[in-house]
């Protein structure tokens, strides 16, 4: 049944009728199966990779590697969703390493991204540190290059 | 004055693939759907290529024992044990060859003498009855019913056994048809082979491309190992066509024998694509799961639609081929593919080039990406509604 998610994953307009044909599983079965999985909170939400650069916008991405004071009976997940919150925020994960949580940023422009760490992030209660890394270019996202796909090179016929 | 003595009259009454023409056909023109491509449509693995281009750095440009890589033929040994559970010895049961190609024309070098006849189950892939020829040999071609699924029917090729039978020759998965043998239908043949005293020459270059069930290799069916020839490869599973590397591996009699014939005519495999493979065995299996299970959905899809526009055919349980009728078309193999061709730039090869009891069908290759796959499907919906 997973392979229902594999396939919705790499193409999300892709229909019940469609992948049942893809999968070998019977149309019914699929529809039950993606209507739970929506219902559980297994699929969070359908969506396009976007190459931004390539739609000609300059939006700005920074990663933030932020750093948490430990305290007694308090892990991360307090931090982390009240990070999340923000509406500059894009992800948040809880890293192992040097720093604790490692956050994707977005903003108009450097300076937007750069106060928004400043003065909103580096403020959250139990942050102690912050290091900004912005984005210059994105090679690969999400699973797919963004790059120019290497051209077929095969011969049209061949045995 | 120019030479006047013949060439080799074997090879002049070889007649060019049938391949050729649609090929130079298909080549005058843009925006044309292929379906004719028999190789995989994903590059090689990066792992394995950057494993090479570091090779080749480092000086793996040279000669390497005629066998190959040793670590290669024990990666290959141990790959065939664990998947097929059958046993070679590296050392004098495995050869390292430039591709299935060169293997296939060691065994037939090495087995035949002027005037055995191999029997070759159709429709075959092309280079079949041609290799069978150069080595010496008699073709004897038996048509495998396609109402059954294209399976190696024992009694059929019984009733084409002579006391010149020195072996058969086929390929499981198969192309063109797509056919993957059963063990059943292996171990018919294995004990027919015994009975009659010919060997089994069996092209497994498709092994991993398997879909329904587990591929059965004939090496491991009862009877078999002792007069089984076994051909594989990296060209399908890991998609490395173009690095012209595989393996043969048989009974130590008949591999010293290919090794004969290897040591004086290839010397060895690329150096460097003997390295690819065995990184390829190392650390690619994520990426050939991945490929499989891409080409399973494309079959399913592809399959699905030559069944509703008319185009019937086995469900094809390997490869990456579907074998479909065009009976409904009203035309021959040949008029449909060029006509196919010049209306809606759909390229498939004419069933009869891998044999005249291919006649009525062509060969669809799904080695392509499946946005394609559908508009070739229109395309063809739309030649058939013309027709």
């Amino acid at each position: 049944m997973h392979e229902i998610l594999t396939v919705l994953e790499s193409d999300a307009r892709a229909t019940p009728e469609r992948i049942a044909a893809l999968t070998g599983i019977a149309e019914d079965e699929v529809r039950a199966a993606v209507a739970a999985w929506e219902a559980d909170g297994v699929i969070r939400r359908y969506k396009a990779v976007v190459d931004w650069d390539r739609a000609g916008d300059s939006r700005v991405t920074a990663f933030v590697d932020v750093t948490v004071a430990p305290e007694r009976g308090r892990g991360f997940d307090d931090v982390a969703e009240r990070i999340a919150r923000f509406r500059e925020i894009r992800a948040v994960h809880l890293v192992s390493g040097a720093q604790d949580l490692r956050v994707e940023v977005e903003g108009s422009s450097m300076k937007e991204v750069a106060d928004f760490v400043a003065q909103k992030l580096s403020g959250v209660d139990r942050v102690t540190a912050t290091s900004t890394h912005f984005l210059l270019r994105r090679y690969k996202d999400d699973g797919q290059l963004l790059t120019d796909p290497e051209p077929d090179q095969r011969l049209t016929i061949t045995p | 004055m120019r030479p006047n003595k013949p060439f080799s009259r074997v090879v002049e009454a070889c007649p060019p693939s049938g391949i050729r023409k649609f090929f130079d056909l298909a080549q005058t023109m843009s925006g044309v759907i292929s379906l004719g491509v028999g190789e995989p449509d994903f590059p090689t693995p990066w792992g394995v290529r950057e494993t090479a281009i570091h090779a080749l750095t480092r000086g793996a440009t040279t000669y390497t024992s005629n066998s190959g890589l040793l670590e290669l033929r024990e990666l290959v040994c141990a790959d065939l044990a664990g998947r097929c559970g059958v046993t070679y010895r590296p050392a004098d049961e495995c050869l390292v060859t430039s591709g299935v190609s060169e293997g296939l024309d060691l065994a037939l070098r090495a087995l035949l003498n002027p005037g055995d006849e191999v029997i070759v189950p159709e429709p075959c892939y092309v280079a079949y009855q041609p290799c069978v020829a150069f080595a010496g040999g008699v073709p004897v071609p038996v048509a495998m019913d396609p109402a059954q699924g294209y399976r190696l029917d024992a009694d059929r090729i019984a009733a084409a056994v002579t006391p010149r039978t020195k072996a058969v020759l086929f390929g499981s998965p198969s192309n063109p048809t797509g056919a993957a043998q059963s063990a059943a239908d292996l171990t018919a043949l294995a004990a027919l082979a015994v009975r009659e005293d010919f060997w089994l020459v069996s092209d497994e270059i498709y092994d991993r491309l398997t879909y329904t069930g587990t591929h059965t290799s004939t090496a491991a069916v009862e009877g078999a190992w002792d007069r089984t020839v076994l051909l594989g490869g990296f060209s399908k599973s890991y998609a490395m066509t173009g690095w012209r590397v595989g393996y043969v591996c048989a009974p130590e009699p008949l591999a010293a024998l290919m090794h004969r014939i290897h040591q004086y005519t290839m010397l060895c495999a690329p150096h460097v694509s003997q390295v690819a493979a065995v990184e390829a065995l190392r650390s690619a299996e994520p990426e050939v799961t991945e490929m499989v299970a891409d080409y399973d959905r494309r079959r399913r899809l592809f399959v699905k639609g030559l069944d509703e526009l008319g185009l019937t055919c086995p469900e094809p349980g390997g490869a990456f081929y579907a074998f479909p009728s065009i009976r409904v078309s009203g035309l021959s193999s040949q008029d449909f593919a060029e006509q196919l061709l010049n209306s809606q730039k759909v390229a498939v090869v004419p069933g009869d080039v891998f044999g005249p009891s291919g006649e009525g069908h062509v060969r669809c290759s799904y080695a392509t990406a499946l946005p394609l796959l559908e508009e070739a499907l229109e395309r063809i919906g739309r030649f058939l509604a013309r027709a």
